[in-house]
């Protein structure tokens, strides 16, 4: 039995602006075990790093959690003081950023930013909180961590700098680890091996990895399960064969028929036409109906619900229920 | 005087082009930084040549001498015959037209759209009135699939994929031959990807023009480009047809990059095996001797210390520079 290690349930978040509020994820709900790779994907307003941000209760001052529940371990972490959440973060889940050139401190080494990780959250302290720093910077594959420890932000590449990252994200060993398009700022080379490293390390400490990503071809590298998010909601969530083989949205199909693949060189690309969502503006139904080929008429008047397909992934489209019923008729 | 050429197959031809940047690296000391360091191509009309390669590996700056954005150090570029100097690029920048990676950052925000594409027309003088301008704007917004009351609006009034469309409105007003595409698409969503990859080639279909498409994704570029060029650390390591390169690239570099690509595919991303290089890309300032990529090959032997290896056929066009492979 695989053991549920995080449940997000119902999860709305939404921000106040100078022109109104907009509800960046929307009813947002998935389970998390241990050991699993979960990817999130979805362009951008999504709500897919919003998501992400909410779990970890670090969103921007003027948003907030509305409604819903993130379980981990059972209790409910939206009702934790923000004292509580101090020791959630790090110690259970921790995070990795886009952009490892802006996510370090410039004026403190290497080794001063993961020793202040790790003494804010094990008992470990001075001496003994650098030797772990050095022990971690080895399990990520920093050459020369010993000198490394004492260099700055700005002596390391980009590839270096995420490897940091992601030894201080592991360095207080947590359940649960959010990257946040960790590779979308690296070269392929280097994002190979980051990917490579983050399956390695993912096998060895046995934690949960939450993957947020634009990108098609990492998620389909990496992931156990995959969630597909347009306009702050879930379109289709299943295993990575499930989406990629057997896609039951009408955005998803779209998504897929519009990345070059090798088996379709020659062909031309299918577009989704028209343009990204602006999330101040929510059609009443489906949000992806004004760009959807087959939209009908209760797809611009009601929003979908979840439907569990015969393979038993799950996806939230009217053509699914018109099928169903056609099918239905026909018996 | 520009000095003619004998016409030639080729749209554009680059010789040994060479551009160094001089980088204060002390007192009263400059050490050049080299950025592009001897490459040549060609392209023919009609033409799609992808140019791939890691982030600080020339490419955008083989882009930009090409075009005379900077003056290049050395070396030759002829389009159509002629060749491409300081005197004569003047009236060429009206053959020679590109498109930039960033959409937000590529178009003036005080300029109206209609502004912004009609540039280049007054630049170049390519109207005799009013009304023969604001047709040819118009003309243009069509061709890019942008709607004519769009014409008023300013740039921060759109998404990114039409801040990219009037960016390839404005590169095609002159009735270029030849477009550089530096990271056209990188900024994009992928279903806008989709659009404006199509765009570029039923432009091609349409107008004839050649592209030179400069991108770090290989998916696309394998998608777009009829041959692919690939660099590492400012020179070209192999250059071949974009079937011929996915299916059988030669020099160890480019199969590790191929390797290194993920594909929308479980099934596929499983079953390959990645190559996966050693280390990071060494600083351009710092360059190894002889073949630049050296310090991260395995099949990387005494010579290729002292020497560094030219592009050779290997049959049909397929041009690799490498000694053991």
């Amino acid at each position: 039995m695989s053991e549920n290690i995080l449940s997000v349930v119902d999860l709305n978040t939404s921000f106040h602006t100078d022109r109104g509020e907009v509800m960046a994820v929307n009813g947002v709900s998935f389970n998390l075990d241990r050991g699993k790779i979960l990817g999130i994907v979805g362009e951008s307003g999504s709500g897919k790093s919003v998501t992400a941000y909410s779990i970890m209760q670090i969103l921007e001052k003027n948003g907030g959690i509305k409604k819903g529940q993130v379980l981990y371990k059972g209790e409910d972490i939206t009702k934790f003081t923000e004292k509580q959440m101090r020791e959630f973060r790090g110690k259970c889940c921790s995070i990795i950023f886009q952009d490892p050139m802006t996510s370090l401190n410039p004026v403190f080494t290497i080794g001063n930013q993961l020793k202040e990780a790790i003494e804010l959250h094990t008992p470990r302290k001075g001496k003994e909180a650098m030797d772990r720093a050095v022990e971690m910077l080895t399990l990520v594959g920093v050459n020369e961590p010993e000198k490394r420890v004492k260099q700055y932000p700005y002596e390391l590449s980009g590839g270096m700098r995420q490897r940091v990252m992601i030894a201080m994200a592991l360095a207080c060993e947590p359940d649960i680890l959010i990257a946040d398009e960790p590779t979308t700022a690296l070269d392929v080379t280097i994002q190979a091996q980051i990917l490579e490293l983050m399956q390695s390390l993912q096998k060895k400490l046995g934690m949960a990895i939450i993957m947020v990503t634009h990108d098609l071809g990492v998620i389909a590298d990496m992931c156990d399960e995959i969630i597909v998010m347009y306009g702050g909601r879930v379109c289709e969530r299943g295993t990575a064969e499930d989406i990629f083989y057997r896609p039951s949205h009408e955005y998803t199909k779209g998504l897929l028929k519009s990345v070059p693949s090798v088996d379709r060189m020659g062909e031309k690309l299918v577009p989704i036409p028209g343009t990204p969502i602006n999330l101040l503006n929510m059609p009443k139904g489906c949000a992806f109906c004004p760009r959807c080929e087959n939209a009908m008429k209760i797809c611009i008047e009601e929003i979908p619900p979840e439907m569990q397909m015969p393979d038993g992934h799950f996806a939230s489209c009217w053509m699914n229920v018109k099928k169903q019923m056609e099918a239905q008729s026909n018996e | 005087m520009s000095e003619m050429k004998k016409k030639s197959e080729y749209l554009v031809e680059v010789n040994n082009l060479k551009q160094y940047f001089p980088i204060k690296t002390g007192f009263m000391k400059t050490t050049p930084l080299k950025a592009v360091d001897g490459v040549s191509f060609n392209i023919k009309a009609g033409e799609t040549l992808g140019l791939v390669g890691e982030s600080g590996c020339g490419k955008t700056t083989v882009g930009r001498s090409l075009l005379r954005l900077y003056t290049p150090t050395s070396g030759d570029v002829f389009f159509d015959g002629e060749r491409v100097d300081k005197n004569s690029i003047g009236h060429m920048r009206k053959q020679m037209q590109m498109v930039f990676q960033d959409p937000y950052s590529s178009l003036n925000p005080r300029m109206t759209v209609e502004d912004i594409i009609g540039e280049p027309l007054d630049v170049h003088k390519l109207y005799s009135g009013k009304g023969e301008r604001r047709d040819r704007i118009l003309e243009l917004m069509e061709l890019v699939g942008l709607n004519a009351e769009h014409a008023t609006r300013y740039a921060h009034e759109f998404s990114g994929g039409q801040r990219q469309r009037i960016g390839i409105a404005r590169a095609l007003a002159t009735n270029p031959r030849f477009i550089v595409c530096d990271e056209a698409v990188s900024a994009l969503d992928v279903s806008i990807q989709a659009q404006v990859i199509n765009m570029f080639e039923e432009l091609q279909e349409k107008l004839g023009v050649a592209y030179l498409f400069i991108a770090h994704d290989l998916l696309v570029v394998h998608h777009i480009s009829d041959r692919i060029a690939v660099m590492y650390l400012g020179r070209i390591v192999e250059i071949a047809d974009a079937d011929d390169l996915n299916a059988s690239p030669i020099h160890p570099y480019t199969q590790s990059l191929l390797s290194a690509v993920p594909y929308p595919d479980p099934k596929m991303a499983k079953e390959r095996q990645r190559i996966i290089l050693e280390g990071d890309v060494p600083s351009p300032l710092n360059m190894p001797k002889g073949c630049a990529f050296r310090t991260r090959c395995k099949y990387a032997t005494e010579r290729c210390a002292q020497e560094c290896p030219t592009l050779t056929d290997r049959g049909n066009g397929h041009m690799v520079a490498c000694f053991n492979k």
